[in-house]
């Protein structure tokens, strides 16, 4: 099959417009985080710096940010563990069920948020008679974030021979010397690259967030969503959004410079969705 | 060295290399146990919670056992109309990623260079992981009154839609469409140059060469893209309420009986309907092969 000259140009200018309509709402966001119009106006008519001044001296979206933090780390420690494990048992071992728990890993990212949300919900809440907290936040981002840990330690895990780990043990070193020594060090940038992407996933996650998080608490995303319909606060929202933005793309490029493993699609789900 | 004495912990390591089954127990146990007393009793309880019902009095979810959510649901037309309003959303959103998808994703996988392969693939993947919320919200100023949108419209006399159900579609389209880009891609890379060299020397036109041998093959490719776009977008609520002004989505009545209106089961109950349709829709694409895909 040849492409004319001129159908490689069309197909060439779609990808370019495309390309403009995914980039250009986000370049939005950050360009009215610095528009001196309240209302968000275009063109915008003037730059001011007075909103990012506002969001850093707002004690509501400093509290916010701590709770992020705090989710987004313990999420991410929980997830890392759980994930780990998962990925050993199931790369290494065949056993009854395995096919099960593959399936069951993936389903906290091929359902809606809100499925996902709900049931927690209602878990934590009619069935457990738990109070909903940061804890029970914390509970719900582990669920889902341990896919992407899972992901990233099984394609390693994959590429990785167990001939040295064999060497190991025939040497005489005891099973958990050997995966301090000889497993550990080729995991551990599929580890940071897991970790860094079950960080991202859970600090700007909304849709299961706001059914499983205690009424005086409030995540960044949380507060974005209670101030986004506040006209007066609309101008900070914006500056919050940027700072999601960055957020959320930085660890991702450290993690696929880090990983090398390119990143499925799945994996990223509950951005939605999310997840 | 830990707090175990040394021969101890021997033994312990000693024990555990003897016994694989020994082994895999302490690896499996917290993770699968984690999956199934979180994730898979809440959808269990979640399915029972359907069937119960809330004490008007003191409102609390009482467990008497009743058919009228899941009856109020199928049978409301209030809930049928939301029920086929987000189903329309659902469709047209998948329809439209995958006409945009399409294209792109055959540039990226075959007309460009291998230098801008890989940065095309990154330029498309970077979005897919800024925050949903952000993405939903950055619409909402696309759309606004005097926003972007009026301003680019104004000179060929086309306005914004305002805040609707036009609003959502556009917003969840433009939300999901990596999703659909990514697996389109694959898709197209796994097929082999020399096919399509070899459909054009038997004397096919491209258009020829894409219909009768890249589209079969994409298949799969195409299906696990309309999984994700299709199943993110039914169970949506936040885009709704961001952009979609009035508009109702299955989602928003599942959020609102569980906060305001405070009827979990009835939300249970609901939420069973996108359960039901994603399930019904994974069950008629398994055979294509598309869940590999994914």
């Amino acid at each position: 099959m040849r492409l004319s000259r001129g159908a490689k140009a069309v197909l060439g200018a779609i990808t370019a417009l495309v390309l403009l309509f995914i980039y250009t709402p986000l370049l939005l966001v950050v360009v009215n985080s610095f528009n001196a119009d309240r209302t968000f106006g275009w063109p915008p008519k003037g730059f001011t710096l007075e909103w990012w001044g506002k969001a850093f001296d707002s004690p509501g979206v400093r509290e916010a940010v701590i709770s992020s933090l705090w989710v987004a780390v313990v999420s991410t420690i929980i997830s890392l563990l759980l994930g780990t494990l998962l990925a050993l048992s199931l790369q290494r071992y065949a056993f009854f069920g395995r096919d099960v728990i593959n399936l069951l890993v993936i389903l906290p990212i091929a359902l809606p948020g809100v499925v996902t949300g709900i049931a927690l919900n209602n878990m934590f809440t009619t069935i457990l008679g738990v109070p909903l907290s940061l804890w029970t936040v914390v509970i719900a981002h582990a669920t889902f974030c341990m896919v992407t840990v899972f992901n990233n330690v099984i394609a390693r895990l994959r590429r990785m021979s167990g001939g040295l780990e064999e060497a190991s043990a025939d040497l005489g070193a005891g099973v958990f010397t050997t995966f301090n020594l000889v497993t550990f060090p080729q995991l551990r940038s599929a580890l940071l690259a897991g970790g860094l992407l079950a960080f991202a996933l859970s600090f700007d996650e909304i849709i299961v967030t706001t059914f499983t998080i205690g009424a005086g608490e409030t995540t960044l995303p949380i507060w974005i969503l209670q101030n986004l319909f506040r006209p007066n606060q609309a101008p900070v929202v914006n500056v919050v959004a940027v700072v999601l933005i960055v957020v959320s793309i930085v660890p991702i490029w450290l993690a696929q410079r880090l990983s090398g493993d390119s990143v499925r699609v799945s994996q990223a789900r509950v951005k939605a969705p999310v997840r | 060295m830990t707090a175990v004495p040394r021969a101890k912990a021997n033994a312990f390591s000693a024990l555990l290399h003897r016994s694989p089954r020994l082994r895999l127990a302490a690896l499996l146990t917290a993770p699968a146990g984690w999956l199934v007393l979180v994730y898979i009793a809440a959808l269990a309880a979640l399915l029972v919670t359907a069937f119960w019902t809330v004490d008007t009095y003191t409102g609390q979810v009482s467990t008497v056992w009743t058919t009228e959510n899941i009856v109020t649901v199928l049978t409301d037309p209030v809930y049928q109309r939301i029920t086929l309003r987000t189903l329309w959303i659902a469709v047209a959103v998948t329809v439209i990623d995958m006409i945009l998808a399409l294209p792109i994703a055959f540039f990226i996988a075959k007309v460009a260079s291998a230098r801008w392969e890989k940065l095309l693939v990154v330029a498309v993947l970077m979005p897919l992981w800024a925050s949903y919320l952000v993405k939903a919200y950055a619409w909402r100023n696309v759309l606004a009154e005097g926003g972007l949108l009026e301003w680019l419209g104004a000179p060929i006399g086309l306005s914004s839609p305002g805040y609707g159900e036009t609003a959502v579609i556009l917003t969840l389209s433009y939300i999901w469409l990596p999703y659909m880009i990514l697996p389109i891609y694959a898709g197209f890379d796994r097929v082999p140059d020399s096919l399509l060299e070899a459909s054009g020397d038997l004397g096919a036109k491209p258009l020829t060469t894409m219909r009768l041998v890249m589209l079969p093959l994409l298949v799969p490719s195409i299906i696990a893209g309309t999984i994700f776009t299709f199943s993110l977008s039914l169970g949506d609520y936040i885009t709704a309420q961001i952009v979609g002004g009035t508009t109702q989505m299955l989602g928003t009545v599942v959020y609102a009986n569980v906060g305001a209106a405070n009827n979990l089961p009835f939300a249970a109950a609901v939420s069973l309907v996108p359960i039901a349709i994603i399930m019904f829709y994974l069950f008629i694409v398994r055979r294509t092969g598309a869940l590999n895909n994914l």
